[in-house]
């Protein structure tokens, strides 16, 4: 039973801990030489394939942002349900747990892990907490992410 | 060019991480939108951001998240290892125009920045935790959050 005035709704509550549409994400060098572009980031380990080789890594890896975005999947396939018109992004959280090498070919999948309320500023606000995990091509966990939408 | 490696000995409670300057411009806010996938026409279309009251289009969370996972990545070289990075997105941050095809208008610049709350060992990995954040011109925190890195350990070198 939803708590009297709540927001969260009893249909909300059944979303919570369904597994989104998994998301197939390859780890192209286009792909890391675009996200270190848009960064700004000149890390040799990027984009230097000799100074990668020569790295502990024996290669090209991504930045760290490569992971929780639409294009790595956070989110997809999760029925968000809001009662307000607006929505922000509240905060994210990433745990990463291997390294994300060039060529690696990574399955995500969401789904909602709780919702709070609160009273703000500009009125009611629901935030809503996705968690993502993120696994390699030898079905590795390489990151867990949570992300926190705020909708007023 | 080799790169200089920061070690776990190097850094003490308090300890600044080296920071790093950014200026989001609007062309900045195209590319991360192409590379990381994220469409939203609150990060380019005034209307749309007005109607979301932000008053014109903002710096994707997203994009601040991933400056300061460039500013941990610098500063714990190729031999670290960010474990954790989390962040919140508490205020707005807008973009600079463009003046020409490359070079943004005069305007803010802002600063990534952290310092070092905490090290310790544990599963022999030398850890050190850190506050981190974006500030903007005024000095504000925007984007506050922490990262946890691993570090290696001079004394495992021989």
């Amino acid at each position: 039973m939803a708590q009297q005035g709540s927001i969260i709704t009893d249909e909300m509550k059944k979303q919570i801990g369904v597994k989104g549409v998994p998301t197939v994400l390859e780890v192209e060098k286009g792909l890391i030489r675009m996200m270190a572009e848009a960064l700004d980031d000149p890390n040799p380990l990027w984009q230097d394939e000799e100074y990668a080789e020569k790295s502990k890594y024996g290669g090209i890896i991504a930045p760290p942002a490569l992971l929780c975005c639409a294009r790595a999947g956070t989110g997809r396939g999760v029925q968000m349900k809001s009662p307000f018109p607006r929505a922000l992004a509240g905060g994210d959280e990433v745990e990463y747990l291997k390294p994300l090498k060039a060529g690696d070919v990574i399955t995500s999948v969401s789904h909602i892990a709780e919702y709070n309320e609160r009273e703000g500023k500009r009125g009611p606000m629901l935030f809503t907490t996705i968690e993502t995990t993120y696994k390699n091509q030898r079905d590795e966990v390489v990151a867990i992410s949570r992300s926190t939408f705020i909708s007023y | 060019m080799a790169k200089k490696q920061l070690y776990y000995e190097d850094v003490e409670v308090g300890t600044e991480v080296t920071p790093l300057a950014k200026v989001a411009t609007t062309q900045m806010l195209v590319k991360w939108a192409g590379g990381s996938g994220d469409f939203n026409p609150l990060h380019f279309e005034d209307s749309f951001a007005a109607s979301q009251g932000v008053d014109s289009p903002i710096v994707h969370g997203a994009l601040k998240r991933a400056w300061l996972g460039h500013l941990m990545t610098d500063w714990i070289g190729d031999g670290g290892f960010l474990k954790k990075l989390a962040c919140q997105y508490r205020g707005m941050d807008y973009p600079r125009k463009m003046k020409t095809i490359t070079d943004p208008q005069e305007g803010e610049t802002w600063w990534c920045r952290g310092t070092v709350t905490k090290k310790y060992v544990e599963d022999d990995q030398h850890i050190v935790e850190c506050d981190i954040w974006v500030e903007n011109a005024k000095g504000e925190k925007t984007t506050p959050g922490s990262a946890t890195v691993v570090l290696p350990f001079k004394k495992a070198k021989s």
